[in-house]
């Protein structure tokens, strides 16, 4: 039997006293696109940055593929993971940022190389032409030679989607990706995104696209707190909330 | 041309009528520009009549043997410590943004302390630095066996004192220079470097550097032309640097003035090509940054030397 993709057992973290995750439990089987929402300061990013161990949490288990995240258990007792195996889990899970954080000093071709030529080792031609595929699959080939200062928003977020494919993830998380877009340009991103998600990736996404989450997502979140309040697929939970906070999260951004 | 875009007239955003917008008179201005030509020509004029300046004695040194040397010096002691300055700079850099607060701690002494004594002092300091250790060595620390032990005379010439008291204060200077530079990158970047599995290293090296470089290359080229300038002070420890050769020749043929314009001339000879080899540098780094390049070489020459500006 496959293990799930995620599993999060109990998952606590606090910044100094204050606490953001809360005890999160959370399942999600391969293939899957779960979407996350939640008012600002629920703890969504957290949770995500969480997942490929960004940050640390204080209690819990993360489990992706089967294999515990950012620590190895030896005689009973939890030790963080050896840096370079750290990485490597890293290297698995692909992540999407709201303001993109692609590299400015290199082109959208160089941005979707770095992780291969820096990461993987793979000799730069290899790479180069990786990429090229890549940058057609976002429907940028003919921006390979850009700065990311020379394109707009919609298009450095593609490129961004593309460099983290570059790495063959086997998870994807997105947080936020079309919040700090203008909107005529989201379309395109979640256009990406959806194509993604059909090609059979797992996916975590944190929106307030709830068209999206509806016509893609197989899962709907709903934290508040640092708990997840509901959950369950996207149509029932947005037309018939049974909580009263998701009701009231709903009522404002729908 | 910029020239209209500094034109009162111009604010109307799509007028067609653009081209032909008269532009007033400003006699201020010319008359500004008058008067700085007067006084260049007058200097110029007075400098090259003045009988007291001896130029044949310049033009008879400006090629000498002995000066050239001390020219060669001069060059391989500013690329030398600007070269470990930067090398120790970017080190205690890191060391100041580092987890561990021995590392911070250490750095912080450093800066304060030779950011803190007059680089002169610091000069004299390692040129007699015999008198406090007449031996170094190799060996176990803290009063152990020593393996193999050098006189510090014989080690610690005036050139390597120079180079020691030179790059050991640079370094100083230029920690704080990519201590900023570092500062001024998204720590997004770096958030992303390691979602993708990069190690801090190399999180380092090819994403936070490169970005800083832009911040850190022009003070840079700053610290290296006034390097060039400051490698003179070695003329206290027998350098044997421009500044201290010509000097020795003027001690024996009391041509002070002379030898002083033969070696400022060079000065000006190595600070010009330090300056357009820094516009090129800049240019490199800024790449992806294009709202912020710096314009061309040409532009920014003719742009010094229009002096009226108008070109209407
Ligand atoms: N590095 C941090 N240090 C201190 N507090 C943080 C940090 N990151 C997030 N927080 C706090 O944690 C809470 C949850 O943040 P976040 O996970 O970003 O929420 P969301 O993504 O749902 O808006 C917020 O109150 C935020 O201020
Ligand atoms: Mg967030």
């Amino acid at each position: 039997m496959t293990p799930p993709m995620v599993q999060c057992r109990s998952l606590r973290k606090s910044f100094g006293r204050l606490e953001v995750l809360r005890g999160i439990d959370l399942t999600i089987e391969r293939g899957r696109v779960v979407c996350v929402v939640g008012p600002s300061g629920s703890g969504k990013s957290t949770l995500l940055r969480c997942l490929n161990h960004l940050e640390e949490p204080q209690a819990g288990r993360v489990y992706v593929d089967g294999e515990l995240i950012g620590y190895e258990e030896r005689g009973g007792r939890l030790r963080p993971l050896p840096d370079a195996r750290l990485r490597r889990q890293r290297e698995s899970i692909g992540m999407v940022f709201q303001r993109f954080h692609l590299f400015p000093h290199r082109t959208a071709l160089e941005n979707v190389m770095e992780g291969l030529v820096a990461v993987k080792g793979v000799p730069a031609a290899a790479a180069r032409r990786r990429a090229a595929d890549l940058l057609e699959r976002v429907g940028l080939a003919d921006r390979a030679h850009h700065y990311p200062a020379q394109l707009s928003g919609g298009q450095q977020q593609r490129v961004a989607i593309a460099r983290s494919l570059a790495m063959s993830p086997k998870l994807m998380l997105f947080d936020e990706p079309t919040s700090a877009l203008d909107p005529e340009l989201v379309g395109e991103v979640l256009e990406v995104m959806k194509d993604l998600a059909a090609s059979g990736m797992t996916m975590i996404v944190v929106t307030h696209e709830m068209g999206f989450a509806r016509e893609v997502g197989d899962h709907l979140v709903f934290m508040d707190e640092g708990l997840i309040v509901e959950q369950g697929p996207p149509r029932e939970v947005l037309a018939a909330p049974r909580h009263d906070r998701t009701r009231a999260f709903l009522s404002k951004v729908l | 041309m910029d020239a209209t875009a500094t034109g009162p007239a111009s604010a109307g955003p799509a007028a067609p009528e653009a081209n032909r917008i008269s532009h007033p008179l400003r006699p201020g201005r010319w008359l500004a520009a008058g008067v700085t030509a007067l006084v260049l020509a007058w200097l110029a004029w007075t400098i090259a009549i003045n009988p007291n300046l001896h130029w044949d004695i310049v033009v008879k040194y400006q090629f000498d043997r002995v000066i050239l040397e001390g020219l060669w010096v001069t060059v391989q002691l500013t690329v030398a410590s600007m070269a470990i300055g930067v090398v120790l700079g970017v080190v205690v850099a890191l060391m100041q943004v580092s987890d561990s607060r021995v590392l911070r701690a250490g750095a912080m002494a450093y800066v304060w302390f030779f950011r803190g004594t007059p680089l002169l002092v610091q000069l004299i300091f390692w040129f007699n630095i015999a008198l406090i250790f007449p031996e170094v060595g190799l060996g176990v620390p803290f009063g152990g066996p020593k393996l193999m032990t050098w006189e510090t005379n014989t080690l610690v010439t005036g050139f390597v004192a120079a180079l020691l008291g030179l790059s050991i204060n640079e370094g100083a200077y230029m920690s704080e220079i990519v201590r900023a530079g570092l500062r001024a990158v998204d720590p997004g970047q770096q958030e992303a470097a390691a979602a993708l599995g990069m190690s801090r290293m190399k999180i380092m090296r090819r994403v936070v550097l490169p970005q800083a470089m832009r911040i850190i290359v022009p003070p840079t080229g700053n610290q290296f032309i006034s390097m060039l300038k400051t490698t003179s002070l070695v003329s206290v420890i027998a350098g044997a640097d421009l500044l201290t050769v010509a000097q020795r020749l003027y001690l024996t043929n009391f041509e002070v003035i002379a030898l002083l314009i033969v070696a400022s001339l060079w000065y000006l000879v190595l600070t010009t090509v330090a300056s357009i080899g820094q516009y090129y540098l800049e240019r490199r780094f800024s790449r992806g940054f294009g709202a912020t390049a710096p314009g061309t070489l040409r532009g920014r020459i003719t742009r010094n030397l229009r002096f009226t500006g108008s070109a209407g």
